[in-house]
């Protein structure tokens, strides 16, 4: 029986050489998470602009949850370092803004950590349940 | 000879292997590879992790097996062994034996089902015998071929025809075929590369392990499927009497090596002090840090790139580290084991541990012995197949090459290096016939959709019940059909079988589609699969799209079907959405300049520069210094016993008699510009030169202690200690020693004493890395001397010996002959002083725990090998990277050791790390090897998806350029604007992400494709 419980929608960009191929392991691996991801693959985690999280949100995310390669592992050398710190300052300011940091996610996550990817789709699935449906960039006509 | 054969055959699918048939198919041969196994992948499939990165093995070695599935030039022999080989160098007939896998690979889609009520559970050999599989298998998850194959040895149909053949029965696509038979291939071949690997040492035969009486005695090949999370336990730590986590585990180091009396073995075998540091680093991550893992070894040779750093770390970590060797291991209590050992100090100690892994050493395996028989390969003294020190990958038999671990145990980068070395002698001797036949793929032209609204199909696959037995895929289709700009919506059982691809292909043509969605597995193992459908079906690649509903939906929520199925919906309409508005992209390609410059005229530089004119490529070989051969001048001679001069003139010769090389000396590298296949650099002295590949191999120095290098660091364990070098006409390093040995050999023989000291400037905080030659080299000084004056005292005194592989042979001997070791470590380091006109040497000794002296005739320092100071600078013009010791970095320390991160630049030598003339020359000629694969072609393709700048929108801030991290964006200082080098971009996105006026976007990857996702995703 499924119990029927408010499922939150959370947009995950993923690296494509780490934390998507993570995500592909953990299903390989048969690890069980909610169904509350909608992953969007992205070349790079440097690739994620705070253009891209507020996007999400606008358009009625109730999280976000980015994910790379482990700093050091970047597939493209540097690209994780410059998600990290750009990152950083956009929960800076979504907070600003009145949006609950436990909505938006930063997590590194390597090929082989399927168990990983999992365990964080959980963590970030309950965090962002137990906050409710967002709908601070929401426009309600 | 006549016109050669342009087809190589490759023995052996492990990583050497498929490195080899790899190398070879990119420049232009065609190769067979036989493997006697269902799959390729060999004993790098079996391992959980690899040193020093703790890399995950599978996950790195699987895009190279894919790879080497899908080459169009690679004919994959499975279940296959070679009968024989006649003829001669350039046209071999080989006659190879395919045993019947009993399984049509055309038609097998690896759905599983075969397997999943097969009632024959059998032993896994693949797990060592640790787990069960079925009669019929998958060898494992990332097999390649992906396709199952029947074990003859259990299935019940094949012993007893007409019962079972379940398989047969339950097989959707009907590739079962229960009558298989062996077949037989006849090949005509130009050479032959043997890698049959290695098998692991089976300890049974020694008592005193009590392997196979006590089940919590393993060898390490069987620990590494216990971590393994594809291994019979998922992973997790148990031990295997009783399930239970070990807590207490020990290592036991050199079993089957350095061995004589029981294992006749007395080599080293060189991978296994790490393996077990990195088993035992594993473990602990595994099962947590109160495991206690205890290392009982003899010496613990760390002596590769950034493996000394690796042990350091695990000391540090509180892994423990026992220099004893174990005599006997007895049963305890509750399936627990009782070590017996005596300590440094003599004294017999006994230890509990819950489980004990041996450290096995590694052999030949007993059908490569019986195949380099039948082809007449000879072997040598410890079974291996016999290599010539300055050949280091050439057999007695001409045409018929070797690489990895069956011509000397070591590990994964060595073997991946002898086998792109085998692969340049197969093309030094078949140069003549590249690309003669191999294959190439004709796609129809592509229909240009650029002014054509979206017509988009959307395929989505059952996967048998991999994706249908949870989620609704008749409804997901349905659903697709209203989604806009889509005109046909299809399911599948199998989207990728055969049969599917080419109805795909089809429908594309019949519906005029002109973008595709397929809602399937990943697209990290498919993409390229579908991509070539749509070129097939004669539209551009990139107009396509995946929705992963397998991996990242049936497969994790197999328990909630209507969410699964809702998730499946909402991924389709993302991709329908995205690949509405992806365009179609050039194949970008960079015509190749058929040159090469080669950087360092030392012995690598020289390999590698003769490498590549043999085959007709023209090289430009750069000198700093106005002669040739770098240090190995300086040498006397190599650890196999070979004179170093001879070769070198000849090396020499062949060089500067060459006519496709030109040596230029006395200039260096000034400026380097432009990416692989057409880099333009200006020399030193002003002249220009274009070139399609860089092979850097500019070597290292000799670390010189009275030079007052030595103590920069004040924390140095040696402090300002110079032991009197330079200041003192008998204190040599052991190049100046050498030096002696080639010009006045007489003039030590009057000598009485001679002390080493070992590790002089090695392991040491402010030079953490060992430098891998000194413990032989010193010891082959050591030998010589002894040749000169037997009656010589020859005192070595070091930290720990590390005569790796077959070097061990000679320390042997040196202890055969009278040489005495002492140890000393880091706490009591030795102390040189003057007394009466002579040198005084005083050291610790750690048995007699007392100090002992000596008064010997001279002093030999065994110093480090340091990287050049400049080398940063080169590394530099050509964006590669250095270590954190200074040398240079690979783009991955294990399976691309000789390529650098940026393309179409090659390392080769001392730059690298320390090392032996031996695997300097197969470096030279790895380098060479992939160099070829550039530059045997008229282009190469470069990256489609690339950023864009939009020049009305860029203010020329410059934040791009200085986040780029391939220099590929440099500003435009006419117009003010940034400018793409589309040749050097590798499609990251991350300038896209940094810029501020949103002018810069990378293709198919835009804000544009990526937030319509986005929104689709929100959209109900």
């Amino acid at each position: 029986m499924e119990t029927k419980k408010w499922e939150p929608r959370i947009v995950a960009f993923l690296c494509n050489w780490c934390s998507y191929a993570g995500a592909d392991l953990a299903g390989v691996s048969r690890y069980q998470y909610p169904p509350s991801l909608r992953i969007i693959r992205v070349p790079c985690s440097g690739r994620v602009s705070a253009n891209m999280v507020l996007d999400a949100l606008k358009s009625g995310a109730d999280g976000v949850l980015v994910s790379g390669c482990h700093p050091g592992d970047c597939h493209y050398i540097s690209g994780n370092m410059y998600a990290r710190r750009r990152l950083a300052l956009l929960k800076s300011l979504l907070e600003f803004i009145g949006i609950e940091p436990e909505r938006f996610n930063v997590s590194w996550i390597s090929a082989s950590e399927g168990k990983q990817f999992a365990e964080v789709a959980r963590e970030v699935t309950e965090k962002v349940r137990a906050l409710g449906p967002a709908r601070h960039l929401v426009k309600d006509f | 000879m006549a016109a050669p054969k342009g087809s190589v055959l490759v023995v052996g699918g492990g990583i050497a292997g498929v490195q080899a048939a790899l190398d070879l198919a990119n420049s232009g041969f065609y190769v067979h590879l036989v493997e006697s196994t269902a799959a390729i992948g060999g004993r790098m499939a079996q391992l959980d992790k690899t040193f020093p990165t703790n890399d995950c093995s599978a996950c790195i070695l699987s895009p190279k097996l894919v790879e080497c599935g899908r080459h169009l030039n690679i004919n994959l022999l499975t279940l296959s062994d070679v009968e024989s080989v006649e003829g001669e160098p350039g046209a071999f007939r080989v006659v190879v034996r395919q045993r019947p896998r009993y399984v049509d690979t055309e038609k097998c889609l690896a759905c599983g089902t075969c397997a999943e009520k097969c009632p024959k559970k059998v032993p896994d050999d693949f797990n060592l015998g640790l787990g069960k599989r079925k009669a019929v298998y998958l060898r494992f998850p990332q097999a390649v071929p992906l396709k199952y194959a029947i074990d003859p040895e259990y299935c019940i149909y094949i012993n007893k025809p007409g019962r079972c053949g379940m398989c047969a029965k339950v097989c959707p696509t009907g590739a079962i075929n229960l009558e298989d038979t062996e077949k037989k291939h006849v090949l005509d071949v130009g050479a032959v590369i043997l890698a049959p690997g290695f098998s692991a040492f089976d300890p049974s035969v020694l008592d005193y392990t009590g392997y196979g009486r006590f089940p919590n005695v393993v060898t390490s090949m069987d620990f590494e499927r216990l971590l393994s999370p594809s291994g019979p336990t998922e992973g997790h730590l148990q031990r295997p009497s009783d399930k239970k986590e070990p807590k207490r585990i020990a290592w036991l180091q050199c079993i089957g090596s350095r061995d004589i009396n029981r294992a006749c073995h007395g080599y080293c075998s060189s991978v296994c002090c790490m393996y077990a540091i990195k088993q035992a680093v594993i473990a602990r991550e595994h099962a947590g840090k109160d495991v206690s893992a205890d290392i009982f070894y003899m010496d613990m040779r760390t002596h590769g790139k950034e493996f000394e750093a690796y042990y350091n770390r695990a000391s540090d970590e509180g892994i423990a580290f026992h220099r004893a060797r174990v005599h006997t291991v007895s049963p305890a209590a509750d399936g627990d084991l009782v070590l017996r050992y005596a300590d440094e100090q003599g004294r017999v100690r006994e230890e509990e541990f819950d489980m004990v892994v041996l450290s096995v050493g590694l052999e030949l395996d007993s059908r490569a012995l019986d195949l380099a028989g039948r082809l007449g390969v000879a072997l040598d003294a410890d079974n291996f197949i016999a290599t010539d020190t300055f050949r280091p990958v050439v057999t007695n038999r001409p045409g018929v090459y070797v690489c990895g671990a069956a011509s000397e145990p070591k590990d994964i980068p060595q073997s991946v290096m002898e086998a792109s070395a085998a692969a340049l002698e197969a093309q030094r001797l078949l140069h003549g016939a590249r690309w003669q036949e191999t294959r190439t793929k004709e796609f129809p032209p592509e229909r240009d959709v650029h002014a054509e609204p979206p017509r988009i199909g959307v395929f989505v696959c059952h996967c048998g019940i991999n994706i249908a037995g949870v989620v609704d895929v008749k409804d997901v289709t349905e659903y697709a059909k209203g989604l806009p700009g889509v005109v046909i919506a299809q399911d599948n059982l199998f989207t990728c079988s055969q049969d599917t691809i080419d109805q795909m292909a089809k429908t594309i043509r019949e519906h005029g589609l002109n973008r595709v969605v397929v809602a399937s597995c990943t697209p990290r193992t498919h993409e390229p699969l579908f991509q070539e459908t749509l070129r097939e079906a004669g539209i551009n690649k990139f107009l396509f799209e995946m929705a992963n509903i397998r991996d990242q939906d049936s497969w994790v929520h197999q328990n909630q079907p209507e969410q699964a199925t809702k998730k499946a919906k909402d991924l389709v309409r993302m991709a329908v959405a995205k690949v509405a508005r992806k365009q179609p992209l050039p194949y970008n390609s960079v015509p190749v300049f058929k040159s090469a410059l080669v950087v360092g005229a030392g012995v690598a530089g020289m390999s590698a520069a003769l490498s590549l004119a043999d085959q007709g490529f023209p090289v430009t070989l750069v000198e700093r210094k106005d002669r040739l051969g770098g240090h190995a001048v300086k040498f006397y001679r190599t650890w196999q016993g070979a004179e170093v001069k001879p070769f070198l003139e000849n090396l020499s010769r062949q060089v500067l008699s060459h006519e496709n090389i030109n040596v230029r000396f006395g200039v260096t590298v000034s400026d380097v510009e432009g990416s692989v296949g057409r880099f333009h650099t200006t020399l030193s002295d002003g002249s220009a030169l274009d070139h399609g590949v860089a092979i850097l191999a500019v070597g290292a120095e000799s670390y010189k202690p009275g030079k007052g290098t030595f103590a920069r660091d004040a924390s140095s364990p040696w402090g300002r200690e110079t032991f009197f070098h330079g200041a003192r006409p008998d204190v040599y390093t052991l190049l100046e020693l050498d030096q002696v040995f080639i010009k006045d050999p007489s003039s030590l023989s009057g000598a009485n004493q001679a002390v080493f000291i070992h590790c002089v400037g090695s392991r040491i905080p402010e030079r953490p890395y060992c430098s891998r030659v000194c413990c032989t080299h010193a010891i082959d000084q050591a030998l010589k001397l002894k040749e000169l004056n037997p009656d010589m005292d020859v005192i070595m005194l070091y930290r720990d010996i590390r005569t790796y592989g077959q070097r061990e042979k000679l320390y042997q001997e040196a202890r055969a002959k009278g040489i005495l070791f002492v140890r000393y470590d880091l706490d009591h380091l030795p102390k040189v002083g003057e007394e009466g006109g002579g040198l005084v040497v005083q050291a610790h000794d750690p048995v007699l725990d007392m100090d002992v002296r000596f008064n010997p005739d001279f002093l030999v320092l065994a110093s480090a090998v340091r990287p050049r100071d400049d080398v940063g600078g080169l590394a530099k013009l050509f964006k590669c990277a250095l270590s954190e010791d200074n040398f240079m970095l690979e783009a991955h320390m294990k399976l691309r050791p000789v390529d650098f991160a940026t393309d179409g630049v090659y390392l080769a030598g001392l730059c690298h790390y320390p090392k032996p003339m031996d695997e300097a020359i197969a470096q030279a000629q790895a380098a060479a090897a992939r160099a070829a694969t550039v530059l045997s072609r008229d282009e190469v393709p470069a990256e489609s998806v690339t950023a864009e700048v939009d020049t009305r929108k860029c203010t020329g801030c410059g934040v791009c350029v200085r986040i780029c991290p391939y220099h590929a964006v440099s500003p435009d200082p006419a117009l003010r604007v940034a400018v793409v080098d589309t040749g050097l971009c590798k499609g990251c996105g991350a300038c896209v992400a940094g810029c501020r006026s949103d002018a810069i976007t990378l293709k198919n990857m835009g804000n544009e494709q990526i937030l319509a996702a986005v929104d689709a995703a929100m959209e109900e």
